[in-house]
């Protein structure tokens, strides 16, 4: 977050990503640790990218990369980590250690077409509207006459 | 230390990084890549609680994360698109400059 160039903060983004579906992976979430991958690394990075190149904010530039009120918004993050990591650590947190197999995809199929059905319908949707939005917005708008 | 308390901690380290990268930036572009990030701190707990709570057959915490992760995606097309539009307009994304709000 502190790199001046925006391909750089992208890039270390992505890493950070593919370390978060690593994490997935390793709590025996295969399913979304896979997802994690194809949503973010294959397509928000990549959204992310071409937005940075269609607004040409990419290469150094002589303006400061921290906003008027950095100080401020720095010590607001600083007291919300310190205040999570306080309530974590003093929360007595017992965990049962229950070495369960891992999540197989047939039961999350299995859960979104029974359980989870309509909020999967609502989903695809709220998905349809959004691109459909977005690609409305940034439609270059035709001059009035 | 057990291992739920240490991908809590993780989880609101990269929250914090994300808020902090959120409230400090100029660039739109980056303020946006920061409310990823928190999203991303979120799904983390889900997981974890998911995986390290009493029921782990339940598989609420996955499906809540494959919701998040769906809302996360529509959530950077729109935003995405609206910094497109107001680039358009303004022609940058700077948020220090954009005290405006009619075009």
């Amino acid at each position: 977050m502190g790199l001046r160039n925006l391909i750089h903060c992208v890039l270390a983004l992505t890493l950070g990503f593919v370390g978060l579906a690593m994490l997935y992976l390793e709590l025996g979430a295969q399913f979304v640790g896979f997802t994690q991958i194809l949503v973010y690394v294959g397509a928000v990075a990549i959204l992310s990218v071409f937005a940075i190149m269609m607004t040409r904010s990419a290469g150094p530039n002589a303006e400061p990369a921290l906003s008027a009120s950095w100080i401020s918004g720095l010590v607001v993050a600083g007291a919300t980590f310190a205040v999570l990591a306080w309530a974590i650590i003093s929360s007595n947190i017992t965990t049962a250690a229950s070495d369960q197999p891992e999540v197989s995809v047939k039961a999350i199929g299995n859960a979104l077409m029974h359980n989870y059905a309509v909020p999967l319908e609502i989903m695809g949707l709220l998905l349809t509207a959004a691109l459909i939005g977005a690609v409305i917005v940034a439609m270059p708008q035709e001059k009035a006459q | 230390m057990s291992p739920l308390t240490g991908y809590l901690l993780l989880s609101a380290m990269i929250f914090s990084i994300g808020l902090a990268g959120a409230l400090s930036r100029r660039n739109a572009i980056l303020v946006l890549i920061g409310i990823e990030l928190m999203l991303n701190a979120a799904n983390l707990n889900f997981i974890a609680f998911c995986r390290y709570g009493p029921n782990p057959a339940a598989l609420t915490g996955i499906m809540f994360t494959i919701f998040s992760i769906g809302i996360a995606a529509a959530e950077a097309a729109v935003g995405l698109g609206i910094i497109l539009a107001v680039y358009r307009h303004t022609k940058n994304t700077d948020l220090d400059q954009m005290n405006s709000m009619k075009g």
